[in-house]
């Protein structure tokens, strides 16, 4: 059994897995949608005292804050008890793409480049993983949801503004990776 | 009790995000690259079977655990928030490889560099909830 969950798990597996989660949080009440955590963060931090934006019952949104602490507790779960001993089946050719750019296929989930500690050591690295966090927290506030909450929750109840949101998601990701990316991780 | 079922759920989500390998940043610049059809499958089934199941729930009236009805409401009605603020999104997404949900999952698988990721997460969201006003919606 346990041998069976180490394996990486097969696409169309995980994605049931991801509408049963769904499923669950509409069945309690609630909606699945983790960027809106990052604004009730902000306001417990007394961000509502100097912008109207987050000035709001953060309690309200208290489950979804648990929520979050599961899936850093379901992280290290799988870290500890259920990783993959064999490396991960990246496509040889992202393999060959990613090594013209100075990026090294370790056959874990991250490149040591820029999510190692030994990165830190370039002030590049922490600009790039900050800069990289600021979009994802700007972007995903401006369009009312991430991927969670737009290309799962909203393309399921057919909302075509989660397709656009969407469709900008991938503007974005394919600019990043095809024009912007190869130049700021050259070594 | 109550609490309880959200941090077993948010469980389940960190080992299924895991497990599926969607916290990859490898993953992620696959996916960008159309190299593979691993993400794609991911995301198609997760929305195939959505799509099935909110018809089913919306077609039979379903109720909630508190016997409410299950209701889905419209997003706003507009293009250029959705358009801009995606692209943005976008560009982070391909850069750190983590939405935020995988964010913090990969926290906790140990990559504590990740950390740098969400404060500037929290940044950002700090930085739009300021600047709201003054951006096109």
């Amino acid at each position: 059994m346990i041998d069976f969950i180490r394996q990486p798990w097969a696409w169309y597996f995980s994605g049931f897995m991801i509408i049963l989660i769904m499923l669950l949080l509409i069945y309690w009440g609630k909606s699945f949608g983790f960027s809106s955590n990052l604004r009730t963060m902000c306001s417990m931090a007394g961000a509502g005292k100097q912008v109207k934006f987050f000035d709001f019952d953060w309690k309200t949104q208290r489950w979804n804050l648990l929520f979050l602490v599961g899936a850093i507790i379901g992280g290290w779960i799988s870290s500890e008890f259920l990783s993959n001993p064999n490396a991960l089946e990246l496509s040889a050719a992202t393999v060959k793409d990613l090594r013209g750019m100075g990026i090294h296929f370790n056959g874990q989930l991250n490149p040591d480049e820029l999510f190692s500690l030994a990165a830190l050591s370039a002030p590049k690295t922490w600009l790039l993983l900050l800069s990289g966090g600021i979009l994802v927290g700007f972007g995903s506030r401006y369009a009312g949801g991430c991927t969670s909450g737009h290309a799962i929750s909203g393309l399921s109840n057919l909302q075509v503004p989660s397709l656009i949101a969407v469709i900008g998601f991938f503007i974005g990701g394919l600019l990043m990776t095809w024009l912007i990316l190869p130049f700021l991780i050259t070594p | 009790m109550k609490s309880i079922k959200y941090i077993l759920a948010g469980i389940l989500f960190g080992i299924i995000m895991s497990k599926s390998e969607a916290v990859s940043w490898f993953r992620i610049q696959e996916m960008f690259r159309f190299q593979s059809f691993h993400m794609y499958g991911i995301i198609g089934t997760a929305v195939v079977l959505g799509v099935i199941a909110v018809f089913l729930i919306k077609k039979f009236q379903l109720k909630d655990a508190e016997n409410q009805p299950i209701l889905f409401p419209d997003k706003d009605r507009s293009y250029k928030k959705y358009i801009i603020g995606g692209t943005i999104f976008g560009l982070g997404w391909a850069l750190t490889g983590a939405c935020p949900g995988p964010m913090f999952v990969n926290l906790g698988y140990g990559y504590l560099t990740m950390g740098i990721v969400i404060f500037g997460a929290l940044l950002g969201t700090y930085l739009y909830g300021l600047l709201k006003d003054k951006l096109p919606h």
